[in-house]
This record gives C-alpha cells, structure tokens and sequence, in this order.
C-alpha cells in the first residue's frame, strides 16, 4: 500500500501542491486526472521520489520515504517501474538493451537468463522480433510496448505511469490501457497512471483521483464519476459533448 | 548570482559524479565506449590539424628569421617548443572543446529533455556516476596519447613543410628538434593536458545534465559549454604555466 499524507510543494513562491493526501492499494489501477497545472506531474514525481516534498510524506508499505537513507531510497527505487510519457527508451541501445539495461545494473544474472527474461516480458507486451531494433525504428506504439516491459522486467511492486496514451490512435491507447490493467493483476502492483485521456479514466480507472490547484478535489471509480455532482470533475469530465450525452443515458438507465 | 549558483552546482554535480560506480562491468563497458566515442573518433581532426599547423609554424619561423646572424637549426627548436608547450596540449584542448563538448552536451541533454535521465533516476542509478564518470577517466586516461600524438606529427609536419618548401633544410631541422630536449617540457604539457581533459569532459557534462526545455535549449546549451570550456581552459593555460614553468 502506498499512502501519500499531505504532501506540500512549491517552486518560486507558487504552492503547486497544497497538502495532497491518498491511498494506493494492491492490484488496483489508480487515475490521476486534473486539467494542466493541477499539480498532477508534480504529484507523480514525489511519489517517485524525483521531487521531495516540503510537508507531508509518502509511505511504501510502512516504509516512510522521508526517513530513508539515500542507500534505502535507491533500493525503493528498484521496487518502481516507471513507464515515461515519451517512452524515455534509452535511443542508442537496441530494445533488448533497454529491457536487459536493469538487470545488467542491479542483478548477477547471465546474459542467457537475462536474454531470457527481456524475450519473456516482450512476449508479455506482445512484442515479438524486435530485439535488435532501436526505438526510432518502432512505432508510437510498439515504444510504449516497450516501456512497460522494460518497467516491469524487474518484477515492481509498484508502477506509474505518466500519460502512457498521450500521442496514440484510440485503438492502440485501449491495447496499451488494457495490457497496463492486465500486469496490474498479473503481477499484484500497485499502479498510479496520469492521464487526460478520459477513454482510459472510464475503461481503467479503479480509483480515481481528480486534482484541481494542487488540491484534491474529488476521489472515485469509473462507476461513480458519472453520478458526481461536483462542479469542477463534471465541468472536466464532461467537457466534450461525446460524454455529456454517455452521462445522459447512463443516468438515465 | 547566477554565476555563483553555477559554479555551486558544478562542484555538487562532481562530489555525485565521484562515487564508486554500481555496478563495475557495467563502468567498464561504457568506458571502453567513451573512449572510442571521445578519443579515437577525435585522432582523425588532431592527426590532420597537427600536420599542417606543425607545417605552417615551421614556415612562419623560416620566414621570420631570415637573417645570416641566426641559425637555420632555431627553425626546427623554435617549432619544437611551441608545438610541444602549447600547440599540442593548449591549442588541441580547445578544439577538442568544440567537438567533444558539443557531443557530450548534446548527449546529455537530449537524454535530460526526454526524460532518459530520469528514467535512470527512477531504476536507482545514479545519472551522474553512470554518465559522466566514463568520460572523465576516458578523456583523462586518452587525451595525454592524443597530445603525444599531436606533437610527433606537428614536428613531423615541420619537417614535410621545409622539405616541400626548401625554406630550410632537413639536417638542420633534425638539429634543432634534437636541440635542448627537455623531458620535463612534454611532462608539463601532459599534466596540463590532463587538466584540461578534465574540464572538455565535466564541463560539457554539466550544460548537459541541467538543460531545461527542448532541442532549442540543449543548441544553446552546446553553444555556451563550448564557450566556457574554452575560457576555462584558457584562463587554465595562463595559471598552470605560472606554476609549473614560472
């Protein structure tokens, strides 16, 4: 479980963050939505430990990150994949480099069984014969393929993901929603994705957060945020007029 | 203040970058790689840029002393002297500057602006240590055999120089090369080297691991770190030869 007690953050002068609280449980994929300079990225960045907050702490199944040595924190991190918005592959390497790049550093493994494991977790993303291609001869796609992966060679505990549908046709974005949800429950994580893309909100959003000027303004499901009566999730959710009318005939159903 | 916050973060930069590598396999497969991308891709420029200006040193000197009261064997000593004080370590640092520093700038900072670093932050390396400790030991450990190499050819290009031209003759050459031939002066210009080979590698890096933005910045970034590369080295220059000369 991931706990999050009222983080603050600033950046010259302005409070991005204003005492942010949530729980993350196992095998339950988490959304964090809010319109741009909610604090959302910011957010995500402290709970990886990239940012540290002013106030507050952030809690990794009883493990106080505030308390962590750097040594500690380092071993935290092993625990974390992270899928990046724009992939973040490694561009000189080859995708079986990028995958085998975490375990060359942090394992004693042979290069056959590592060969073994980035060939399992690419079948895994439905990868197949890309092992020697570099990340610029690959799709939009297929990189983010890629990413996940690579995020979960290492059997996380915990995975977040920043925007993983960003520049995606709709189809590709549910293969890559619907393979996020699948490891989730394959592998217990505790997964925190930021997105604007609604599609996955409602498709995959077990938990939903919605942050609004570094506050958190509502906590749901994809079941409940249709029936919410605040303003400012239903003025963001229900900003196309594709989802007032789903809201409609859900509501009325 | 700015300069101030700089100079501060530069020295944090290096007390991150001089840790014990993680994992030393791993180190030692990137330096091998620096070493290829850092120095033997360089030898082909210095090669080509030491001949000639060995060549036109060896001319100008001829040209200058053109007089029955100096002898012809100062042409081959005087050539000797600047390449292998300051031509070679000096003048090929600041080259170096512009072409390693723009690469290694641009490297890392296009790894910063798409969140490459941070994927490495987030696995639990230390971004610092992994990427730019190898080429600080590669430019270090190489650039001494680049100068070294730098100096055998811009003499070897003096000598072509007189040999094409007839300014001066071959024997005469040779007996000035051989003139005063103190070891010392090749071990200060591989110290300054060294010295200098630090700064072409960390201050690059440091551009590099701080650029903030797009492509557009990370240009900028590589403009500004060759510029300042080169003011360090020069400013460098002037102290180390008042130490270890003067």
């Amino acid at each position: 479980m991931i706990e999050v007690k009222d983080i603050h953050k600033s950046f010259n002068g302005q409070h991005i963050l204003k005492g942010v609280s949530a729980t993350f449980h196992k095998s339950d994929t988490s959304m964090i939505i809010g319109s741009s300079g909610s604090g959302k990225t910011v957010f995500l960045k402290c709970l990886l430990g990239l940012i540290a907050p002013e106030k507050g702490d952030i809690c990794y199944d009883g493990r106080y990150y505030s308390k962590m040595t750097l040594k500690e924190k380092r071993e935290l991190r092993k625990e974390i994949g992270m899928v990046f918005q724009g992939g973040a592959l490694f561009d000189s390497e080859t995708i079986e480099d990028n995958i085998k790049f975490p375990l060359k550093m942090f394992t004693n493994q042979s290069p056959e069984e590592m060969r073994d494991r980035a060939n399992f977790v690419l079948k895994r993303v439905h990868l197949e014969n890309v092992n020697q291609k570099f990340p610029a001869e690959l799709s939009g796609g297929m990189q983010k393929r890629v990413a996940i992966a690579r995020a979960i060679v290492m059997n996380p505990k915990y995975l977040f993901c920043d925007e993983p549908n960003s520049g995606l046709d709709p189809q590709t974005a549910i293969v890559i929603d619907n393979l996020i949800q699948e490891i989730t429950d394959e592998y217990e994580m505790i997964t925190i994705i930021n997105s604007h893309d609604m599609n996955s909100v409602m498709e995959i959003g077990e938990k939903i957060i919605f942050l609004k000027q570094g506050i958190k303004e509502w906590e749901g499901s994809y079941k409940t945020i249709f029936k919410t009566d605040n303003q400012a999730v239903t003025d963001f959710v229900y900003s196309s007029n594709l989802y007032k009318k789903v809201r409609e005939t859900y509501n009325k159903d | 203040m700015k300069y101030l916050h700089n100079i501060g973060l530069y020295f944090l930069m290096l007390g991150q970058v001089f840790k014990k590598p993680q994992k030393w396999k791993i180190f030692r497969e990137s330096l091998f790689k620096e070493i290829d991308e850092l120095g033997l891709k360089s030898i082909g420029i210095v090669a080509f840029i030491s001949f000639f200006v060995g060549g036109v040193v060896a001319i100008q000197t001829a040209l200058n002393v053109d007089s029955p009261w100096i002898p012809k064997f100062l042409i081959g000593f005087a050539t000797k002297r600047s390449i292998i004080l300051e031509f070679a370590p000096t003048f090929m640092s600041v080259i170096l500057a512009g072409k390693v520093g723009s690469y290694i700038t641009s490297s890392i900072g296009t790894m910063r602006v798409t969140e490459q670093i941070d994927a490495l932050e987030v696995m639990g390396v230390n971004s610092l240590n992994y990427l730019v400790l190898p080429k600080v030991v590669a430019a270090v450990l190489f650039y001494p055999f680049i100068v070294l190499l730098a100096m055998v050819l811009g003499i070897f290009g003096g000598w072509v120089s007189g040999f094409l031209t007839g300014l001066f003759s071959s024997d005469n050459y040779i007996e000035g090369i051989q003139l005063d031939f103190q070891p010392y002066l090749v071990r200060y210009a591989l110290i300054k080297t060294m010295v200098f080979a630090f700064v072409i590698a960390t201050i690059p890096s440091f551009y590099g691991y701080y650029v903030k933005g797009g492509s557009l910045e990370v240009g900028k970034a590589s403009t500004q770190s060759v510029v300042w590369t080169s003011i360090v080295i020069i400013l460098l220059n002037y102290f180390l030869t008042q130490m270890l000369l003067g």
